[in-house]
């Protein structure tokens, strides 16, 4: 592989500073780098991050291959500035074996486009019964180490007192989607003024704070590490600073969703809003902002879940939740979290690749940029601003919530160990 | 009530064709004449066709109550649900329908209306009146006629023949719900 | 423009009041010898029920035949839809067949909305009951009701229901004819009084305009109408209250609470009822009762609808609701 110098690149925002790659490793960084023997992108001001990593990622293959593949999956990703992605275990079949787990992983690796890390079921068919083999998918060629039943929630406390405990033989952690079943019973949207109103079933934040609630006391009681999935609500900000507070091992993410939209769109009655978590009220996006800048919420993950057009070309109650994330994940963190000054670059590649990489261990990623470093690199125009324009996704699906709404942020170049991926907006 | 004339709104040069003692001297006339035509009376039922064809016919009633020293029946036909030109406007508020008691079945029907011009008007209430029963037989009256039909129907009696050109309007306004009595002839507002 | 009626809340007064003035000029054709207007001649309706409503159905279709609309009856059951055809694909089916207007009954809230406002056909949209979200024309009928029976027919014309109070009991949290009923009758000046067991009121109710009571006694005696709401027996399985029996005994409304009631205060249902839970023989048969009144009214009401909505070039209601982009 040959040289690339990327030149004149804010290095996590910083001073413009020109990276020299040789083959799948950075070099050099430094000011003045000698462009000789190497190809020249000229970076020009934009802003350099490492490789951005998805904690949370459906990939939907195998079973789903009409709404996702993993080749267009990572093609997405790549598109929209990861190097690593981690698949949700909720496939047909699902990811509870060896044998699932290292399909979905050989596929991304034969695709290089994105190192796909598939995330393990926790129980078998995610029926919330049995524990799945999750040592036999950490030992295989995939390595797992998060385990989740995405989707659905753990919701019986003895077998998410065993998970916790097993996991901790490997290192592993327990990615808890959490949803206290009961209470969500025919819930369409949060529950609240907008679902009084609009006659909708609804979602009690109190269905996913109680089980935050008995989940980290779990971790503490048992001494393991606990990761929460897509929290959504104000109250589960507050049980997760507590736990922190107490010393409890538990991460946290938040989708860029519920960063910037309000269950104030569900008025429209169009699916494209749909998503579980669903979208709640503003109070708690501005809590949500605000945990993610003070680290009580660790990361970004988008929960990427495309569905097939028909899946939401229909009335509300019919329509398939979740909404696709990996190429407009950035723009919203800029939009919400940048540009209104609660987090600067550093802080974005903190929670969108340093510390997802170190949640999920992630080898080779969420690496400083620096020399000796795997040379996995997302290259960032912050001056553009767009319309997103959904028939330009990289995606199968087209889900997006963001159609026509202007945001800022262009990822123009991705990186995966020295290999470009992603060259001037398109994908190679 | 032809669609032209519904504006409420007299052209600013509109001048005066008929002034309130002229209305109250055509109306007694067309009574005597109802009277002289029907011999007697004595089972004419007045229907207006709203909005100022009811009071005319109020008035018509009254007279002819004055002359024959009987009760009148009198009532109301509204047109709008049986127009042709309902799916060139938007739907109008509807009026009232009163018919008197006895019916209509085996009368004479007056029908009163302020203006008479293409006789779309008359058309529509001669549909009305047939879901309404079966008269003897149906006349029409008219306080101005002001020519221009577009349909076969000619009024039995008319207050006053009114030649006009169709760059102008003509306007009934009446004491009932204008504040005045007078008839006003006006050029088209350009719009 | 909007073409169609999705909810009772995006009605203005005027708009109402309108509506009720053109019903009550429509309930006298009920009166005549041919109860027949010509004026929908040559417009073709279709009824699309997904959700079974015998009278819901009748009386649209007697309203729509009554001003000579050509009308299809749609129903779900047996249909394409329970082989998995997608709402959109039957809309568009039956728009290739040449409707002007959709009358809608679906069993997800929003269905109706999101059909007028998708871009998946160009028809005007009814709805006839969505979910637990609207059922305007039963509110408009229920409206209609009131004004007659509280100011009069005559009286009544022009006039709204301010400074009239009304209680509305029962299951709200699943009623469509509550929340209607509440957008509708504030709309039009009421006083809305919602009684039900906390179980039965949705979170979120706070902001709606109305007062909210889990005592139905103290509520009665300065009500000017009472409508009972159905309560289907199910709820009791899903833990809403524990007994029919203590449903009853709380929520119901028997002869000894009617005549705590002003004298000349209705008790009104929106039907069908379930007598000896929400509602009790002796009050349901009484002439204080409207329920068979309300029916008759709905076909007004619907009368009134059609005719404003589809009568002309564009409709006569003037809606507020901001269309989705």
């Amino acid at each position: 592989m040959s040289k690339i110098l990327i030149r004149g690149a804010k290095v996590l925002g910083g001073e413009a500073q020109d990276v020299l790659i040789d083959g799948a490793v950075i070099e050099a960084v430094g000011s003045g780098l000698s462009a000789e023997g190497a190809e020249v992108v000229e970076a020009d001001g934009k802003v350099l991050l490492p490789g951005l990593v998805d904690l949370h990622t459906h990939l939907r293959e195998p079973g789903r291959e009409d709404s996702e593949t993993v080749l267009t999956g990572t093609r997405a990703a790549a598109s929209g500035g990861y190097t690593a992605v981690f698949a949700m275990a909720n496939t047909f079949p699902v990811a509870d074996t060896a044998g699932v787990v290292e399909q979905v992983y050989r596929l991304g690796q034969e695709h290089g486009y994105c190192d796909v890390q598939p995330i393990g079921a926790v129980t078998v068919g995610l029926e919330g019964r049995k524990l799945a083999e999750l040592g036999a998918m950490h030992e295989s060629a995939a390595g797992v180490t998060v385990f989740s039943d995405d989707g659905k929630c753990v919701d019986d406390a003895v077998i998410m007192r065993r998970a916790l405990e097993y996991v901790k033989a490997f290192g592993g952690v327990v990615a808890q989607h959490a949803q206290e079943p009961r209470l969500t019973e025919g819930a369409q949207m949060n529950e609240g003024i907008v679902s009084a109103e609009l006659g909708l079933g609804g979602w009690p934040a109190v269905a996913e704070e109680s089980i935050i609630a008995r989940d980290v006391l779990l971790a503490e009681h048992v001494g393991s590490r606990v990761h929460i999935c897509h929290l959504s609500t104000a109250g589960s900000v507050e049980i997760v600073r507590w736990a922190k507070s107490r010393g409890i091992d538990v991460t946290a993410e938040v989708t860029p969703h519920h960063l910037l939209l309000t269950d104030e769109l569900v008025r429209t009655y169009n699916p494209v809003y749909k998503v579980n978590p669903p979208l709640r009220t503003e109070r708690d996006v501005l809590a949500l902002r605000e945990a993610l800048a003070d680290g009580t919420i660790d990361i970004v993950a988008t929960d990427h879940a495309p569905h097939p057009h028909e899946d939401k070309d229909c009335e509300w109650a019919a329509a398939a939740m979740g909404m696709v994330g990996l190429e407009t994940a950035l723009s919203v963190v800029q939009e919400t979290m940048v540009e209104t000054g609660l987090l600067d670059w550093a802080g974005v590649a903190e929670r969108m690749s340093f510390e997802p990489a170190r949640i999920g261990r992630a080898k080779g990623h969420g690496r400083p940029v620096s020399a000796g470093e795997p040379a996995n690199l997302t290259l960032v125009d912050t001056a553009y601003r767009g319309s997103v324009d959904p028939a330009g996704f990289a995606s199968r699906s087209r889900n997006t919530p963001y159609e026509g709404r202007e945001l800022p942020g262009r990822v123009t170049h991705t990186w995966l160990r020295g290999k470009a991926t992603l060259v001037d907006g398109k994908l190679t | 009530m032809d669609t032209q004339d519904t504006s409420g709104i007299p052209a600013s040069d509109a001048r005066p064709v008929l002034e309130g003692p002229d209305i109250a001297r055509v109306l007694t006339r067309i009574a005597h004449e109802i009277v002289e035509r029907a011999k007697g009376a004595d089972d004419v039922v007045l229907l207006g066709i709203p909005t100022r064809g009811v009071f005319l016919a109020q008035r018509l009633a009254a007279k002819l109550e004055e002359i024959t020293d009987r009760k009148i029946p009198c009532g109301s036909l509204d047109i709008t649900m049986y127009r042709d030109d309902l799916r060139m406007h938007p739907p109008r508020a509807l009026a009232r329908t009163e018919i008197p008691g006895d019916g209509i079945d085996g009368k004479l029907v007056v029908l009163v209306d302020d203006v008479l011009f293409s006789g779309r008007t008359v058309r529509a209430a001669l549909d009305a009146l047939n879901d309404v029963g079966r008269p003897r037989a149906v006349q029409l009256a008219v306080l101005v006629d002001r020519g221009h039909r577009e349909l076969p129907i000619r009024a039995d009696y008319v207050g006053k023949n009114l030649p006009t050109s169709l760059r102008e309007t003509v306007k009934v306004q009446l004491a009932e719900e204008d504040g005045r009595d007078t008839v006003l002839l006006g050029a088209k507002q350009t719009q | 423009m909007q073409r169609h009626l999705i909810s009772a809340a995006d009605l203005t007064r005027d708009d109402a009041v309108l509506i009720l003035d053109t019903a009550e000029e429509m309930a006298r054709v009920a009166d005549r010898p041919i109860k027949k207007l010509p004026t929908l001649r040559g417009r073709t309706i279709v009824n699309l029920f997904f959700e079974d409503s015998t009278r819901t159905r009748i009386s649209f279709e007697a309203a729509e035949k009554r001003l000579s609309a050509d009308v299809i009856n749609f129903s779900a059951k047996g249909s394409s839809v329970s082989k998995g055809e997608s709402l959109k694909d039957t809309a568009q089916t039956l728009e290739a067949m040449g409707v002007d207007a959709v009358v809608i009954r679906h069993g997800a809230s929003g269905a109706p909305y999101r059909l007028a406002n998708s871009g998946w056909i160009d028809a005007a949209v009814i709805n006839a009951g969505d979910g637990t979200h609207q059922h305007p024309t039963q509110a408009l009928l229920d409206a209609f009701t009131m004004r007659r029976r509280l100011v009069g027919r005559d009286a009544g014309l022009g006039q709204d229901l301010s400074g009239r109070r009304i209680t509305i009991v029962g299951d709200v949290l699943h009623s469509r004819v509550a929340r209607s009923n509440v957008d509708l009758l504030h709309t039009l000046g009421a006083e809305v009084t919602l009684v039900a067991p906390p179980t039965l009121v949705p979170v979120g109710v706070e902001t709606w305009p109305c007062e909210v009571s889990y005592d139905l006694d103290s509520t009665l005696t300065k009500s000017d109408a009472v409508m009972m709401l159905r309560v289907q027996r199910e709820r009791m399985n899903a833990a809403f209250f524990p007994t029919e029996r203590e449903y009853s005994r709380r929520y119901g409304l028997d002869g000894d609470r009617m005549a705590r009631m002003p004298e000349h205060a209705i008790v009104m249902h929106p039907g069908p009822m379930v007598r000896g839970m929400e509602i009790t023989a002796e009050v349901a048969d009484s002439e204080r009762c409207t329920v068979v009144e309300q029916v008759a009214n709905g076909v007004s009401i619907r009368m009134a609808v059609l005719y404003l909505l589809l009568g002309g070039a564009e409709p006569a209601v003037t809606h507020a609701r901001i269309e989705e982009k």
